[in-house]
């Protein structure tokens, strides 16, 4: 009897024991790269730091620093720009290819994998192959305007042209990927309400201002902040595409933070840097959110 | 549902054009020789085809070596991904005990910490534990992802409670409970999470960047930004190892077309 006891509190102890340890070595790790160096960014933000000597402490003058930093204002209005950019960009066209393809289409499967495919394609390999269309005298898309009779256009070494050239192959690895999420939206949309519409008489395009847009509500705010986040921190295509260049022409903001703390070695400075671009990712996640719950409340 | 028309047709022949071209044009140029790929007016169709230039990639460039390190990286990173996020998630669907939910929220809320905003710090960490320019500070600092378990907690949610109390009776220990009954009901989910995880480590750029510096240890992505200096590019190689780097990624999209398509759709998530 005591002997069936013991071993009851034995598996009892087993069982209390038994999430502990199942979530441990996942903790360990998220402890260990996710939430300590948070913290450790945080405080190096306050500090003078070069990686090797002594941290000393300066309050709050990194961050004085970095307002005072015309360099990290540029790199971020770039940023906002490419932002104000691409996110309309990326909302319209795959908008407008999911309506397209919730139709009965022929071949859907096909026409919806060739968009998907550059979405699984690397930044690297996308900027790659970018750079390799852009080329200036190999490339083939000079050569195209040349048969049509215009002028070559010099894609990566002239300012706005290089803007564009990362702007165009963004969208091109990126729509793909919202078109999926806004053909799932679409089809949530129950069909009877466009019968209705149908009933009604009423076109095409107020059925689309009327029923779609605000149905789609949810999807249009989650691929709005989804994309507007993975703006601001865009980096390795550019890396390929353009090196940042010409110039710093095309240095968004993470490039520059990585500048400054790899090989300018300011790890103090680039922290605050850091910090001030986890401020702005992180109003636009609490937007997401506050947005996205309205959105389930109506 | 509406009948597609010519007009339809005409703008999705278009825009699937424009949308194959870029790939196709980097497949096709790494077929030509190295006199045909700066030809002008450039052909599409490679005149002759000719291997020469994976040849030299292979020789010269060091691509096996990566295309190893990208592969070994890849798959433990996946599989050790997948069981330590499969047991965090068992833990948090299936039972209650302190802290759980200060645990959840906890995993939540650093969805919103970006890789890009701690670059810095981690390269710290991964310095201070002696993983800077080990494969393994590529492999194990990525595998703890909240949206893993978050995904397979969600998952887990449905299945109910007397599945596991009627295997406690039979005498099942928690382990085996895990690893008998959960894992094998998780199947669709884990399947999902390996894609993403498949894709995501073999794409990655900006964490081998931070951890690896030694070209021995490149992975493929940073070997191919690697070539790309100011002034000199090696197209031919570049464009090789570019078309061989994406046939990994395109084997497992056909083959598991249906259910990214769904994860995607599901949970919308690139990391």
């Amino acid at each position: 009897m005591s002997n069936s006891q013991s071993s009851w509190k034995k598996e009892k102890w087993k069982r209390l024991l038994a999430p502990y340890l199942f979530i441990l070595p996942n903790l360990v790790i998220f402890l260990t790269f996710i939430v300590i160096p948070a913290i450790v960014g945080f405080v190096y933000s306050f500090h003078k730091y070069d990686g090797l000597n002594e941290m000393e402490f300066l309050g709050f003058d990194n961050y004085i620093e970095v307002l005072r930093n015309e360099e990290f204002w540029s790199a971020l209005g770039r940023t906002g720009m490419y932002a104000a950019v691409v996110v309309p960009g990326i909302y319209v066209l795959a908008l407008g290819i999911a309506i397209l393809l919730i139709r009965e289409v022929k071949l859907k499967g096909l026409f919806r994998a060739s968009i998907y495919w550059p979405t699984m394609i690397s930044y690297i390999i996308v900027g790659l192959t970018w750079k390799w269309i852009f080329g200036d005298t190999f490339g083939i898309l000079n050569y195209l305007l040349d048969k049509m009779g215009f002028e070559p256009i010099p894609w990566l070494t002239d300012p706005f042209w290089a803007n564009l050239s990362v702007v165009i192959a963004t969208l091109w690895s990126r729509v793909g990927f919202f078109m999926v999420i806004f053909i799932a939206g679409l089809q949530s949309i129950p069909t009877d309400m466009y019968e209705a519409a149908n009933l009604d008489g009423a076109s095409k395009w107020r059925t689309f201002w009327n029923i779609t847009l605000p149905l789609l509500k949810p999807t249009s705010v989650l691929v709005l902040m989804v994309s507007i986040i993975d703006a601001f921190k865009a980096y390795p295509l550019m890396y390929a595409l353009t090196g940042g260049g010409p110039g710093k022409e095309t240095t968004y903001i993470v490039q520059y933070i990585y500048e400054i703390g790899f090989t300018k070695q300011e790890l103090g400075l680039a922290s605050a840097m850091s910090v001030i671009l986890f401020a702005i990712i992180g109003i636009f996640s609490a937007l997401q959110f506050r947005l996205s719950k309205g959105g389930a409340n109506e | 549902m509406r009948k597609a028309k010519w007009g339809t047709y005409a703008i999705l022949f278009a825009i699937t054009l424009i949308w194959l071209f870029p790939v196709l044009w980097t497949v096709l140029s790494s077929f030509k020789t190295q006199d045909d790929l700066y030809r002008w007016p450039p052909a599409l169709i490679p005149p002759t085809f000719s291997l020469e230039h994976f040849v030299a990639a292979f020789e010269k460039g060091n691509f096996g070596t990566y295309f190893m390190n990208s592969t070994i990286v890849t798959i433990t990173s996946t599989l050790l991904l997948l069981l330590i996020n499969a047991m965090a998630g068992f833990a948090l669907a299936k039972y209650r005990f302190k802290g759980d939910s200060i645990l959840l929220i906890g995993f939540i809320s650093t969805l919103m910490i970006p890789l890009e905003v701690i670059m810095i710090p981690i390269f710290k960490v991964i310095s201070f534990l002696g993983l800077y320019n080990s494969l393994l500070g590529i492999i194990i600092p990525p595998a703890a992802t909240p949206t893993g378990v978050f995904l397979i907690r969600q998952y887990l949610l449905s299945v109910p409670d007397e599945l596991l109390e009627a295997a406690r009776m039979d005498g099942a220990g928690e382990w085996k409970i895990f690893w008998r009954i959960i894992l094998p009901i998780a199947k669709p989910i884990i399947s999902v999470l390996a894609i993403f995880s498949f894709m995501w480590r073999w794409d990655d750029f900006l964490w081998p960047l931070i951890v690896i510096n030694n070209p021995e240890k490149y992975t493929i992505q940073l070997a191919l930004s690697n070539f790309i200096g100011e002034y000199n590019v090696d197209w031919g190689s570049l464009l090789a190892m570019s078309t061989i780097t994406m046939i990994p990624v395109l084997v497992v999209f056909l083959l598991f077309q249906r259910q990214f398509v769904q994860g995607i759709a599901t949970s919308g998530m690139k990391g």
